[in-house]
């Protein structure tokens, strides 16, 4: 199998170092990232320290300074594009892109008592991790630095000095370290360290000189002192290759160059001026360099940055070499060559096509076109094959246009990123796995907030992950700006936001008020649709009130609450009730609140707005809560009080009434032992009766004012209930009843005394009549009365109640009534 | 089963559905796990919590501070020896205030997970949605506390999720302007998060209680008015005292009449219940009669099945009328007992009352029957349900009416009932006749409140829910639709509170294109509880044939005139040692 390379000139690099990467520690961010080169790094002279540079991948400056903290052993990037420098003692210090120090941490005790010898930076699926060899030989891990959590590695048994080499891998959801010392080598997880064995290592090797993982950790290749590279699997299951390089020497850096899919394995390995690849075959392809050189390895291929230059090493992908490989029949190649002579008017453009159609290829053909459209790096070269595609879907029905759509928005967006000034050379394959997300979290990263809003648009990227993010960062950005004052700010702020969807304008402004601009944040946080959100940075910034009548405006009674309690710790009392005095909402609220949990302050609060009303009522409800007699009487007295302050007059009586009854109650509960307290004005005059205090009762019908007619309801029922039926009869007598005499009748029949009852037939109303017969049972009593009025609805209801065997006669007659009764 | 949800013009199992996977993912994150069998159910209460062979604790619990003290209570009281993971889940929403009251409990720690159930609108029924907020009513008109109408509005929100952007919204009282103020706020708050769906319903009318106080009082007259009025229905159950429903076995001769209440589902997933629970109740027992004679005809057709085929036809329906049997035998039954109150005395005189007060006879002095029931210590809530609708039917009482009731009550149920007497006051049931004229046979008049040819068989009009009585909540809708408020503005500024119309942008795109015929569907959003016989009216439009329009209801709470006043009351307990 033969392996076809190309090398891509990416840029002519923007920097001027005169010395080029020599003595320059130097770490370059995958996926086309910045580059950050620690110059003067190898001299050790106090008086002339290191100088810190960052680059874009073109080499246009982004940050220098000069470096002052501890001696650094090496430099790294996150995934997010921050920088790592790990000094010697351990520390980790983190520096944004601009060279901002954003924070450090430390990778434990350890390693700072016995100093690191070596470290690794490696990504994970969990983020960016930190591997350190000290000096005690040992190793320690951390897999994700935004939430640490330091592994120490079990010892590798005989090592005695520092591993001839070592790499990190990610395994089984797992980082692990394997480590070659000689020819043995080890895995060490969490646990264990364990020997293996590369299947099929050529036995002349006496020590591994080197090795490197690629990019997605599922390969291996490893480098023998004997000049050997070995190359497999990383789990050492399967070896893929071995090519001797016939180069004993210990070479600077190696790294894989296989892109994904590819058939074979390919490993690059650099020394002094000189680059060697290897692949399946025995021949390796030599390449030479001019200048020190680092290998940046990506996902795709190799890049190489060196002094001067930057160039994209990569494996030739399938579609592109069908297409230009030379006299090559494949139909992307075909269909390249048709339209080209269609550009010229030539006829042999239908014969390409027809040989494509014949084989019926043409959609393969155009699908060539376009994939290798994405890999060109060449505008005029993706053009082409863009057209060529183009012209070759004129002749297909129903091809899907998702692709090629797509595909050319892809490169215009790749083009843009790559344009020098940005300097983010992605391949169309790194982007894919990236995501357009991502891109743009980058661009905004590098404060290109007009080249991500375009981005954004031109990929149609919905508005609430895209334009609006983009420019939430830019107004982060801007509320930063020291220079311009409150108002322009966020007038500009307000203006550009103005229609993007979803903005929390309370991030920003909480951006504003970490700077120190506490007006600025107040003004944005006018800006933000959701009270919700405005309502925790207004307390933080001790804008209370402010921060209520936003909570107000919410609707959301919970926010509402929280700034209430959060006011009753910060203010003093009368602070805090003036504040609640004008804003209605939340006082009725916290008196809700105070019902449930604060009674007295609740007391206060109805004293302090003069609510005697509400006051009373207060002292009403804590009439019942108390036992003592004394007491209820003394706190209804004092809802007395405040209801004649609040002017109603009727519950001041009523209260007073009850206040004369309880102490009747108690009263005769001492005197004859009945209990009564508590009871309504009603029952107590129905027990009174029941037990034969007649006079007692009638004193309270007087006294209170009972209306006549509840009062004979109240005594003949209490009487019926006794059977006392001697005493209703002289009841009865005493006047002319103010309910009439139906009522004895039925309480006679509810009783089942019908004797009693009839007693009261004869003095019931005529309209009456017919019921109280009816009652008694008396039928004829009741058709008489009925047929007398001339009642039609009366009659018949005596008729429904007739029956027919029995009363034959009576509904005869009752019937003939009704007729007259109907006629008239 | 859910089959009742699946009825309506709007399929609400969406609602359900999304809740449902809600729950779902909360309770996976509990058990850590897919599994999640739930073991056993307590009703929360102090101590500590009964015993169960069981890994994980869930409370489900409305944010309420007395509730997070009987949490923290449980929490403390737990076994040392045998921890068990605790997690609490708020419905509706979570509650700072409620987590700083645990934290200063020191059991905050104590959970595993808290979280928050999103349920604001529970489906009840195929055009049903409630809140099932008790104190709604009382909370907003009485203690100006309007948790619930956010509660309202983020339902509202999660509805137009679901089912697209209300284009219209109509309101009418404090409440509406409220709820439909935060609505557009919010909407403005999701701006561009929202995927955008074809809207299904037109129209949004929100109504505050208080602007028909008397539709509550009245007693409601149709079928499941009636049930709710009489047994009270809970959760969409209704248990009923149990000896109508013995069981008759041959040679039992009744002996084991059945003690425990018997408790019934009602929905219209069940068909009978579905033909007759918005009818008049005069008009039941014709229904229930016709069903009987097709359900034994049904039977009867197993002598007709000859063929082998016929007779696998016949077997196959016999689940469907066995069923349908027993739920004629359950309708006749319920039937029987309200048969036995609507026919007394004492209903048909209150009945008379009441609607000598809805036509305005004599309002305006002290009702004889009010003073003899008062008299005769007849349910203090009956009395208090009949004053309130006077006070209402004549735009307030005589002070000395009102203080002669007042003063009535007081001596008769007790001095405590003052508080109560001041609360319905408070929220406008009972007041003291004002300067101003009375409005009421106005409004009467203008909204035909009352209908006097009411044909309860085959009706024609809504009044027949009441037999006469055309609910003033149901009037305000269907002149909504047709012909629209600006024909009632006089009536409309005298009833309490503003009345509005807010659009919200729909995107073109999303314009409903209206096939020719195709009803509007509205969805009436009752603050502060709505009656089953409201409920019922409503049907009764959908359901007109050239009405145009089709009404979903959703409310916070489903009430009736006793469990509203029941809200209301505020009557301390006696605290005698």
């Amino acid at each position: 199998a033969h392996l076809d390379l190309k090398k891509i000139e990416l840029y002519e690099m923007g920097w001027n170092l005169k010395d080029g990467l020599r003595e320059c520690l130097v770490a370059a961010a995958p996926y086309g990232g910045p580059i950050a080169l620690l110059k003067g790094h190898y001299r050790r002279s106090p008086s002339a320290r290191p100088q810190l540079e960052i680059y874009s991948s073109s080499g246009l400056p982004l940050a220098s300074f000069p470096w002052k903290s501890g001696v650094v052993k090496q430099l790294g990037w996150t995934v997010s594009d921050d920088l790592l420098c790990v000094q010697e003692d351990g520390t980790v210090l983190v520096y944004d892109l601009w060279g901002g120090f954003k924070r450090h941490f430390s990778m434990g005790n350890e390693v700072s008592q016995s100093q690191v010898l070596e470290t690794k930076i490696f990504h994970s699926p969990y983020g960016t991790g930190v591997a350190i060899l000290t000096g005690a030989l040992r190793f320690t891990l951390a897999t994700n630095i935004d939430d640490i959590k330091l592994r120490r590695l079990p010892e590798v048994p005989g090592l005695q000095e520092a591993p001839s080499c070592w790499a990190v891998l990610t395994q089984d959801r797992q980082s692990k370290v394997l480590v070659a010392n000689g020819s043995q080598l080890f895995i060490l997880d969490n646990t264990a360290c364990t020997p293996v064995t590369p299947p099929g290592l050529s036995p002349q090797a006496s020590s591994i000189v080197h090795m490197c993982v690629s990019f997605s950790y599922k390969y291996l290749a490893l480098l023998t002192d004997s000049g050997h590279v070995w190359m497999g699997t990383s789990n050492l299951k399967e070896k893929l290759s071995e090519v001797d390089t016939k180069i004993k020497t210990p070479p600077k850096q190696m790294a894989w160059c296989r892109r994904p899919k590819s058939q074979q394995p390919s490993a690059v390995v650099m020394w002094d001026g000189l680059l060697i690849v290897v692949g399946e075959c025995k021949e390796t392809i030599q390449y030479h360099l001019d200048d020190d050189s680092v290998l940046v390895p990506e996902l795709d291929g190799v890049r190489i940055i060196s002094g001067t230059h930057h160039e994209l090493l990569q494996e030739v992908p399938g579609a592109c070499e069908e297409i230009f490989k030379i006299a090559s029949m494949a139909p992307g190649a075909l269909l390249l060559e048709a339209h080209k002579e269609y550009e010229k008017e030539s006829q042999k453009a239908d014969e390409y096509l027809r040989e494509i159609k014949e084989q019926s290829l043409l959609s393969e053909a155009v699908r060539q076109c376009v994939e290798a459209a994405g890999h060109e790096h060449e505008p005029e070269t993706q053009k082409t094959l863009l057209r060529a595609a183009s012209f070759g879907k004129c002749f297909l029905s129903n091809f899907p246009p998702e692709q090629f759509v797509s595909m050319c928005r892809d490169l215009r967006v790749l083009n843009a990123v790559r344009d020098y000034t940005v300097g983010i050379p992605l391949t169309h394959t790194q982007f894919k796995q990236m995501t357009v997300q991502v891109l743009i979290d980058r661009l905004v990263y590098r404060k290109l907030y007009p080249l991500a809003i375009e981005v954004c648009r031109y990929l149609k990227t919905p508005e609430y992950q895209g334009v609006s993010r983009v420019l939430k960062h830019w107004a982060c950005y801007k509320v930063q700006q020291k220079e311009e004052s409150d108002e322009v700010i966020a007038k500009a702020v307000s203006v550009k936001l103005a229609d993007a969807a979803g903005i929390s304008y309370s991030e920003i402004a909480t951006k504003a008020y970490e700077s120190g601009r506490t007006e600025l944040a107040i003004k944005l946080l006018e800006f933000e649709p959701r009270s919700g959100e405005q309502v925790p940075l207004l307390l933080k910034m001790k804008k209370s009130p402010l921060a209520l009548s936003k909570a107000i405006e919410s609707g959301d009674t919970d926010l509402v609450y929280t700034v209430v309690m959060y006011l009753k710790n910060e203010l003093n009392r009368g602070d805090f009730f003036m504040m609640l005095r004008n804003q209605p909402v939340a006082l009725s609220l916290y008196k809700q609140f105070c019902k449930h949990q604060e009674q007295d302050t609740l007391k206060d609060l109805f004293n302090q707005d003069d609510d005697h009303e509400e006051l009373g009522n207060f002292y009403v409800k804590a009439s019942y809560k108390d036992q003592r007699l004394e007491a209820r009487v003394a706190l209804l007295q004092s809802a007395v009080d405040e209801y004649y302050k609040a002017k109603n007059d009727f519950s001041a009586k009523t209260t007073e009434d009850e206040m004369r009854l309880l102490r009747f109650q108690r009263k005769l509960e001492e005197e004859k032992g009945e209990q009564l307290v508590g009871f309504s004005l009603h029952d107590t005059m129905t027990t009174l009766l029941s037990v034969g205090l007649h006079k007692h009762a009638e004193q309270l019908y007087k006294d209170f004012r009972v209306p006549d007619k509840r009062f004979w309801w109240l005594k003949l029922k209490a009487l019926a209930e006794k059977e006392d039926w001697e005493e209703l009869e002289k009841f009865g007598k005493t006047k002319k009843s103010p309910v009439g005499y139906l009522p004895f009748v039925e309480v006679c029949i509810k009783h089942h005394n019908k004797y009693e009852a009839k007693k009261y037939v004869s003095k019931v109303t005529p309209e009456q009549k017919v019921k109280a017969h009816l009652a008694v049972g008396d039928m004829e009593g009741a058709a008489e009365a009925a047929i007398e009025r001339r009642n039609e609805s009366e009659i018949s209801t005596v008729l429904s109640r007739c029956s027919a065997t029995t009363d034959h006669l009576l509904m005869e007659r009752l019937n003939r009534a009704k007729a007259t009764a109907v006629k008239k | 089963m859910a089959s009742h949800l699946f009825c309506g013009r709007v399929n609400l199992n969406i609602l359900r559905e999304a809740a449902r996977k809600d729950l779902r993912e909360f309770l996976d994150k509990c058990s850590g796990s897919k599994e999640h069998e739930v073991e056993k159910m307590f009703t929360l209460k102090g101590g500590r919590i009964p015993s169960a062979a069981v890994k994980n604790i869930v409370f489900f619990v409305r944010p309420r501070l007395e509730l997070m003290d009987i949490i923290a209570e449980n929490v403390a009281s737990e076994d040392k020896l045998h921890p068990r993971d605790f997690h609490i889940l708020f419905v509706p929403r979570r509650s700072l205030l409620c987590e700083q009251r645990l934290k200063e409990k020191g059991v905050l720690n104590s959970f595993t997970n808290i979280d928050e159930y999103i349920l604001d609108l529970i489906p009840y029924d195929g055009d049903l949605l409630s809140m099932e907020s008790e104190s709604s009513f009382r909370e907003c008109y009485l203690e100006s506390d309007q948790t619930s109408l956010y509660h309202a509005a983020k339902g509202l929100m999660t509805l137009q999720a679901l089912y697209g952007t209300i284009p219209q919204i109509f309101g009418k009282g404090e409440c509406a302007r409220h709820v439909a103020n935060m609505m557009l706020r919010m909407k403005r708050e999701f701006a561009g998060s929202h995927t955008q769906i074809l809207p299904v319903f037109d129209t949004l009318l929100l109504l505050d209680r208080n602007v028909d106080l008397l539709t509550p009082l009245a007693t409601q007259l149709t079928y499941e008015g009636l049930i709710d009025e009489i047994f009270s229905i809970t959760n969409g159950y209704v248990k009923l005292p149990p000896e109508k429903f013995a069981q008759k076995k041959q040679g039992e001769g009744g002996k084991d009449l059945p003690t425990e209440p018997k408790k019934l589902q009602l929905n219209s997933a069940e068909e009978l219940y579905a033909e007759i629970r918005d009818k008049n109740f005069n008009a039941v027992g014709a229904a229930l009669s016709k069903k009987a004679k097709v359900i034994s005809a049904a039977f009867e057709e197993r002598h007709n099945a000859k063929t082998v085929g016929e007779i696998k036809q016949f077997v196959s329906q016999l689940p469907h009328m066995q069923a349908a049997r027993s739920s004629l035998a359950n309708h006749t039954s319920i039937a029987e007992l309200i048969k036995d109150i609507t026919t007394s005395e004492d209903f048909f005189d209150s009945l008379t009352v009441e609607q000598e007060f809805m036509t305005g006879v004599d309002t305006d002095k002290v009702s004889t029957y009010i003073e003899d029931c008062v008299a005769q210590k007849d349910p203090l809530i009956k009395i208090l349900r009949l004053v309130c609708m006077q006070s209402v039917c004549n735009n307030g009482l005589k002070q000395k009416v009102l203080d002669f009731y007042k003063r009535e009550i007081l001596q008769t149920y007790g001095y405590k009932h003052i508080l109560t007497l001041k609360n319905l006051e408070k929220v406008g049931l009972l007041k003291p006749q004002s300067t101003m004229r009375n409005n009421y046979p106005t409004i009467r008049k203008t909204l035909k409140l009352w209908m006097e040819d009411t044909n309860e068989q085959n009706p024609n009009d809504i009044s027949y829910v009441y037999s006469g009585y055309a609910p003033l909540s149901v009037r305000l809708t269907q002149v909504l639709a047709r012909p629209g408020w600006r024909s009632i503005e006089e009536v409309l500024k005298m009833l309490p509170g503003p009345h509005f119309e807010e659009r919200q942008q729909v995107p073109t795109g999303l314009h409903k294109k209206r096939q020719p015929g195709e009803n509007r569907t509205t969805l009436v959003f009752f603050l502060g509880g709505v009656t089953y016989a409201e409920i019922a009216a409503l049907r009764f439009l959908s359901n007109m044939e050239d009405s145009g329009t089709e009404y979903i209801i959703a409310t916070t709470k489903l009430i009736n005139g006793t469990s509203w006043i029941k809200s209301l009351m505020d009557s301390p307990e006696e605290n005698l040692p």
